[in-house]
């Protein structure tokens, strides 16, 4: 039954991965991936496109080659075979969940200047109802809008590239004083992208995230139940082969997560 | 009751004789096949290529190296290669309707693109400015400053 349910689940993730790229054959612009995951966990804002996911896709491959090994043991009936093997699992999946964490987290707080309607200026981050990944605007368009941009926007770009003011603090400064600390060289401007982005990524990233915790979940009761011996008990450790088929599916789906949203 | 139960789902006992080298075989299988994508999705980004020919047949390789790795994850680690021919047949039959939805709905989308190009101008030119943008964004150096 396991397998049936695996395969409706799987209906369920295709539906959302193909109205995805539904959505993004009819757009004429859609950023690429390597501008928008380029960054990495304490390394600033140094340009490297696609090496935290690798690393995120590192780790779910690793837990399932732990969980495969836990059923392994399990066919041998060797209880603390299983028991390390079901806690490492554990280990990859809250890893993942944790880099996820931190991914979202910088992708929604991260502060990008774009183009508004109005020919302003304004700083956004990459949420459900803003994305800052289009085409970059040129110095001219930036000069114009920079005067045209009120002074709380000029105060949240200031914001952007310098922490050492609260916005507060800088909302109060003369319109002069924030501009001279506007520095027109380091100043990236970008037009903004097609919203639809920030709904199927934090969606479906979402989607398989929830399934990675509750498979976390799962392997926890599992681990637990195997250490008290209820398998041992049963006489055999099939409910471990079927957490893990849970558990590969998790994988496989971020195999192609990992496709639609990050490689291509 | 249970043992029962538990014995109706197993289609087949599998060989407790298995070796893990096996599974050791497909992860290292799985972790080149993943290097080669990465490769191949910086690649595009340090060829910075425009839409077309070029550029599709790389993005077909990386879909079709993901295919392969999806059909080792379903074979070795799901063990679905082992199970008995007809059972396979019941998983992998139904999952054949997604060559038809994604045929389907990407053309669909496409021809949505295609449509509102042709009727709504502002929309065609916009579309042509910002991919015209898009090209004269160099990308940065890998490892340089954004």
């Amino acid at each position: 039954m396991m397998w049936y349910f695996l395969m409706s689940d799987s209906f369920t993730f295709g539906a959302f991965l193909i109205s995805y790229g539904s959505i993004r054959f009819s757009q004429n612009y859609w950023p690429s991936p390597s501008y928008v995951f380029n960054t990495f966990p304490g390394a600033g804002e140094t340009n490297l496109p696609l090496a935290f996911v690798s690393l995120m896709t590192f780790i779910l491959i690793m837990s399932s080659v732990t969980m495969v090994l836990a059923v392994h043991e399990g066919h041998h009936g060797n209880r603390n075979g299983v028991v390390k093997w079901m806690a490492w699992t554990i280990v990859g999946g809250l890893c993942f969940l944790s880099c996820q964490a931190w991914e979202w987290t910088h992708l929604i707080t991260s502060e990008h200047i774009v183009l508004t309607d109005k020919n302003t200026l304004d700083v956004i981050g990459q949420t459900m109802s803003g994305n800052p990944w289009g085409p970059a605007v040129d110095p001219t368009t930036i000069t114009q809008a920079l005067a045209a941009t009120p002074v709380e926007g000029l105060a949240k770009i200031v914001h952007a590239h310098d922490h050492s003011h609260t916005v507060q603090q800088l909302a109060g400064m003369s319109r002069d004083q924030l501009m001279g600390m506007i520095n027109m060289n380091e100043l990236h401007v970008t037009e903004k992208g097609p919203i639809a982005f920030g709904g199927y990524f934090f969606g479906i990233t979402g989607f398989h995230g929830f399934h990675v915790f509750s498979g976390v979940v799962i392997n926890t009761i599992m681990l637990i139940m195997a250490k008290t011996g209820v398998f041992d008990r049963k006489g055999h450790y099939l409910m471990i082969e079927k957490a893990g088929l849970y558990w590969h599916f998790v994988d496989l789906v971020w195999v192609f997560v990992f496709l639609c949203f990050y490689l291509i | 009751m249970e043992h029962a139960n538990a014995a109706t789902e197993v289609t087949i006992h599998h060989e407790p004789a298995e070796s893990t080298k096996r599974i050791w075989k497909v992860f290292w299988i799985l972790l080149v096949i993943t290097m080669v994508e990465l490769g191949l999705g910086l690649s595009l980004y340090a060829l910075d290529l425009p839409e077309g020919l070029r550029m599709h047949l790389i993005k077909g390789v990386i879909i079709i190296l993901s295919l392969a790795k999806a059909y080792y994850i379903v074979s070795v680690f799901m063990h679905l290669g082992d199970e008995i021919r007809n059972m396979i047949m019941t998983i992998v039959v139904p999952l054949m309707l997604f060559i038809w939805f994604i045929l389907a709905f990407i053309y669909d989308g496409n021809s949505y693109k295609n449509l509102r190009n042709k009727y709504d101008r502002y929309y065609q030119e916009r579309g042509v400015q910002q991919n015209q943008l898009k090209k004269e964004t160099k990308p940065t150096k890998f490892g340089g400053k954004d």
